[in-house]
């Protein structure tokens, strides 16, 4: 960032933690960026002439006579259509070897759509994948989080969605991804061809952590360019939003602000949502549907972190390993998407919902037969059933490997309704078995 | 704002995300609005604490941009709401300013919109007359507003008695146009209007007494109404964990419940959750009166995005205007989804301030706030003898579910009918996931109650209602045996008690919130089920083998579903009935009663 001839320089810093330092300074704007010993850092709290910023880059190694000169802006993005296609850092800086993007200068972290300025989502967005376009679909205009031990393959997952979904444009914000990862991300949209209508902004794992905090703001505001200037369809993937409010938390300690639950700070619900809630569908058409990942630590959902999100997300994906056929599904009792009953047997098949809720009905039966078993009793002849329908739902429905229509998904589940049961077992309205059950020959 | 002169000015000196430390140069109330200037807009802030000189205020706003120095004006008023007709279905932020009226995609910072219509003209009809002595919220006059009345009251904020002068002739006039005049013990003229203003923290109390509430609030949910009932006039709140139902609970009594006035304080959540109400409030009917939804609601958004100070300003702001409303003698039903941002937001503030916290850091008065927002629901009569009634009902959401917190503690203490919605219950889907053996509602206890709901029922009412809970109790008895000992290494009589209460569970309880017909039951026909379900749970079955019980009380189950979906007493209705008559019939003991 160049320096403006009327700009002073500040060389006294009077505090330095790990995350944050205080610089004697005046006439200085609350959240206005500064750059310190070379490093962006953001103004958190002003007392006085004291002036406390958080350093992105981290503190280390800064002296106390650093070199602290202010912008007089908040954070900033320059948005324009060559964002498509472009890798950047936490500061919108290009990591690719191109040139910077030259545009208008927007405000990150800008304020939030009137309510009564969005349009209720009503578009279906199909992935393929029956875990979500049968149990649990997605919606533009939705945010929904991966829920997910850090072993289970999320990004991959993220990435399948990202692609097979018809958005006019991907925006990854990546905080804390690994640089294989990073590399996995940029591979797999090159090779869909899809580069151009992808723009990333990437912290990784060998960036200080502090940076993270920028991403998501980053990110949603070139969605909402794209979203509000384009009325494009967007679709944000943030990943992993757990690294993020680690970053929160590492801030928040070293302002000596009292931790609530888990040593998050107490403003965490407020700090997701305003993430979260730049989810929106516009009714000039264009929308933002984001995408999160937030890894569990052992399945923990009662987390801080996993729990304010649920309080914020609409739904959750959550992914476990099925130890029956040996695959990745998408679980069907733990999973929600809040949208999904704005188009199911809307936007598809009369039959979805019931087909939907009756599969996951007999499945909850089989769960319970495993139960039964577990501890010890016999398995009644209906168990049995439960048991084989289960794992044959598992593995043609349930996997994430698996990539069908959903009229398909449909026809899948009546034919497994009338392989392992009779139509009075399954109690789905007369109309549409006589419509749907198959037909012996 | 007052003559400009006697204001208390200040100057910013510090900032700490929406607090702002200020030093003033006059003297300042606690809760007094002021308006910090940034370039030209206004940030609208409140006065949450005074110490050596400085005045610590939450801004209403973000302050970016905002540095030491910058003025702001103080202005001797506390947050008030503009009452007045024209408020029905309307869509408010948290300071009540009209989100409708609001420029462009984004809320901008200082868009103060008015909250009514100036230029609107309403049609006045006098109610009162020349000479009559009034106070504050007795009713001059009424308009017509959305098929309600809605009365035009002295202020709330006059003191003392007066006497009308004069009072307009019906015609129709602007909100600000005077409608009467009034003299004081002084002599004194004072003109009335239409509009006033009152301090959202501080409680109207124009009426006469407020009694213990007694009357059923029918809700059209099976769960609530039948089971733990609530009443107009009734507190309530529905704790539970992310995604078990509370919104969709709360969406669905503001739809189905028995009320003149319906204001939803979206507290804090998310905003689709608003555009919901907005798509389909203007759509839906209200049963009662062939009007559309919308028109007899209210909605007070502050979604989780929004300024967090403005958060806990909502569930005020909202209460005020119940508050209006029910001194015209109307029913109204407030609803705040939910309270926890509320609380958290509170939990925010007081951690700037560096204040000693409570436990889980939220402040240490939280109880008392909580008691005191809830204390100003009720059923009150006002002076004229008519009744009125505000019935709240708040969602508490919290932290990893567990009811020992803070929020629902203290929220147990105050509200007298307690719904909890249960993750296991909302995991197998059994929605509404109201736990029927933890939740309760006090007034069940109520003399008043039990004596009233007999007429909209039958004299045996309570009886049934508790032996209903019985069998539920029982069931869940038998069923935590059959998981120890096996289904075979229990009596056949506890697989028919635990299937007992499932008919109670499938038939009673759960109810689809999505069917048109399934999603209210008037309480007659909950009656009619109620007679039907017990009927079944008395009688005696036979049953060769336990693996028998299962399938039969399935068609069971599914024949009084089928009925739940169809219209009441319709032919589909009577199809069911005979068809679950027959079921019975298959298996009951003859003279098993
Ligand atoms: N009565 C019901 N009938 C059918 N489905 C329901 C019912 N209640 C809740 N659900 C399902 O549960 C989902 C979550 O419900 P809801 O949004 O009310 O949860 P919540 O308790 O308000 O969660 P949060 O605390 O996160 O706001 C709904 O989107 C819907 O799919
Ligand atoms: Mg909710």
């Amino acid at each position: 960032m160049e320096t403006r001839a009327f700009q002073k320089i500040y060389t006294k810093l009077t505090n330095i933690t790990k995350a944050t330092c205080t610089v004697e300074a005046e006439n200085v704007g609350y959240e206005e960026i500064a750059i310190v010993a070379g490093r962006m850092a953001q103004v958190v709290k002003i007392n006085g002439k004291s002036v406390t910023l958080q350093v992105f880059g981290g503190t280390e190694n800064i002296p106390t006579n650093a070199e602290v000169i202010f912008t007089g802006k908040p954070p900033v993005l320059k948005v324009s259509d060559d964002l498509a296609g472009r890798f950047f850092n936490a500061y919108g800086k290009p990591i690719d070897g191109g040139p910077e993007v030259d545009g208008e200068e927007r405000e990150i972290g800008g304020p939030s759509v009137n309510p009564v300025r969005r349009k209720q989502p009503s578009e279906l967005i199909a992935t393929g994948i029956a875990g979500i376009d049968l149990n649990n679909t997605l919606v533009t205009g939705q945010k929904i989080p991966f829920f997910a031990d850090p072993d289970q393959p999320f990004n991959q997952v993220m990435a399948m969605v990202a692609l097979r979904a018809k958005s006019d444009k991907i925006i990854l914000g990546g905080m804390g991804l690994t640089m294989d990862d990073y590399l996995y991300f940029k591979n797999v949209f090159d090779n869909a061809g899809a580069l151009d209508r992808i723009v990333s902004f990437v912290s990784t794992t060998e960036d200080p952590p502090v940076e993270r905090l920028l991403i998501p703001d980053m990110a949603l505001t070139a969605a909402e360019y794209f979203a509000v200037d384009k009325n494009e369809k967007v679709l944000v993937l943030l990943t992993d939003m757990t690294l993020y409010a680690d970053a929160l938390s590492i801030v928040s300690n070293r302002m000596d602000q009292i931790p609530s639950k888990d040593s998050m700070p107490g403003s965490l619900y407020s700090d997701l949502a305003k993430i979260y809630e730049k989810a929106v569908q516009f009714p000039t058409g264009g929308s933002i549907t984001i995408i999160a990942v937030t890894t569990l630590s052992g399945g923990d959902i009662t987390h801080a972190i996993p729990d304010n999100t649920g309080y914020i997300t609409e739904g959750q994906l959550f992914l476990r390993r099925d130890s029956e056929i040996g695959k990745v599904i998408v679980d069907p009792f733990r999973s929600l998407s809040r949208l999904k009953q704005l188009v199911i047997g809307k936007k598809t098949r009369e039959d979805h919902p019931q087909v939907m809720n009756t599969a996951v009905r007999l499945y909850a039966d089989a769960a319970n037969a495993r139960t039964k078993l577990e501890n010890g009793f016999d398995l009644s002849e209906y168990d049995e059933r439960a048991l084989k329908f289960a794992r044959e739902y598992s593995e043609r429905l349930l996997a994430i490997d698996v990539n069908i229509d959903t009229e398909k998904m449909l026809n899948v589940g009546w034919e497994l309704f009338a392989k392992y049961f009779t139509p009075a077992e399954v109690g789905i309205k007369a109309e549409l078995v006589n419509k749907y059950w198959p037909k012996e020959n | 704002m007052k003559d400009d002169r006697t204001l208390t000015r200040g100057k910013v000196t510090g900032i700490v995300s929406n607090l702002v430390m200020v030093e003033v140069d006059g003297p300042v109330a606690q809760n007094e609005i002021c308006y910090i200037q940034l370039g030209g807009t206004q940030l609208m802030s409140e006065v949450i604490k005074y110490a050596n000189g400085k005045a610590y205020i939450q801004v209403f706003e973000s302050t970016r941009g905002l540095k030491v120095g910058a003025e702001v004006i103080f202005t001797q008023a506390m947050l008030e709401v503009t009452l007045g007709p024209g408020i029905l279905s309307k869509n408010y932020d948290g300071l009540q300013h009209d989100l409708d009226k609001m420029e462009g995609v984004f809320l901008k910072r200082g868009d103060y919109t008015e909250p009514l219509d100036e230029n609107k003209l309403w049609e006045f009809i006098p109610l009162a007359k020349d000479g009559d002595i009034v106070e504050a919220g007795s009713w001059l006059g009424q308009v017509d507003e959305n098929g309600q009345p809605h009365k035009i009251m002295v202020p709330f904020k006059f003191t003392g008695q007066y006497r009308v002068k004069t009072v307009v002739p019906q015609g129709n006039y602007k909100i600000i146009d005077p409608i009467a005049i009034l003299i004081n013990n002084a002599g004194e003229e004072i003109p009335v209007s239409m509009v006033q203003k009152w301090p959202v923290k501080v409680p109207i109390k124009t009426y006469r007494e407020k009694p213990r509430p007694f009357k059923l609030l029918e809700t059209g949910v099976r769960t609530i109404d039948t089971l733990n009932p609530i009443v107009e006039g009734g507190t309530g709140f529905i704790p539970g964990p992310f995604g078990s139902g509370k919104t969709v609970l709360q969406h669905a009594i503001s739809k189905q419940a028995e009320a003149d006035i319906v204001v939803v304080a979206a507290c804090g959540e998310r905003a689709n959750e608003v555009v919901e109400i907005f798509t389909e409030f203007p759509e839906l009917e209200d049963p009662r009166t062939g009007r559309k939804l919308m028109e007899r609601t209210t909605i007070i958004a502050n979604t989780s995005n929004m300024p967090v100070a403005a958060r806990e300003a909502s569930v005020y702001t909202a209460m005020t205007i119940a508050e209006y409303y029910r001194n015209m003698g109307l029913r109204v039903l407030l609803l705040a989804d939910s309270t926890s941002r509320w609380a958290q937001a509170l939990r925010e503030m007081s951690n700037r301030m560096e204040e000693l916290p409570g436990p889980d850091a939220f402040p240490m008065d939280l109880p008392a706030i909580i008691a005191g927002f809830y204390a100003r629901a009720g059923f009150v009569y006002l002076k004229n003898g008519s009744t009125g009634s505000i019935t709240f009902i708040g969602t508490v959401s919290p932290a990893g579910g567990n009811l020992k917190e803070p929020v629902t503690e203290s929220t147990k203490k105050v509200g007298r009918c307690f719904y909890a919605l249960s993750q296991q219950r909302a995991d197998s889907k059994r929605y509404p996931a109201i736990d029927p053996i933890d939740s309760y509602s006090k007034y069940l206890e109520y003399p008043e109650l039990q004596e009233y709901i007999v007429t909209r029922t039958d004299e045996h009412w309570i009886a049934k209602v508790s032996e209903l809970k019985n069998i539920l109790l029982r069931g869940k008895e038998a069923y935590e045996q059959m998981n120890i000992l096996g289904d075979d290494g229990v009596p056949l009589d506890y697989h028919i008690r635990y299937w007992k209460s499932e008919i109670v569970d499938f038939v009673i309880l759960q109810q689809d919130a999505f069917d048109k017909i399934d999603a209210s039951t008037p309480i007659v026909r909950q009656k009619e089920l109620v007679d039907k379900v017990l009927d079944i749970c008395r009688s005696e079955f036979s049953f060769e083998s336990f693996e028998e019980v299962n399938p039969y009380f399935k068609r069971l189950i599914n024949a009084f579903k089928q009925m739940n979906y169809s219209e009441f007493h319709s032919e589909k209705y009577k199809k069911y009935e005979s068809e679950i008559s027959a079921i019975v019939a298959e298996r009951k003991v003859a003279n098993g009663n």
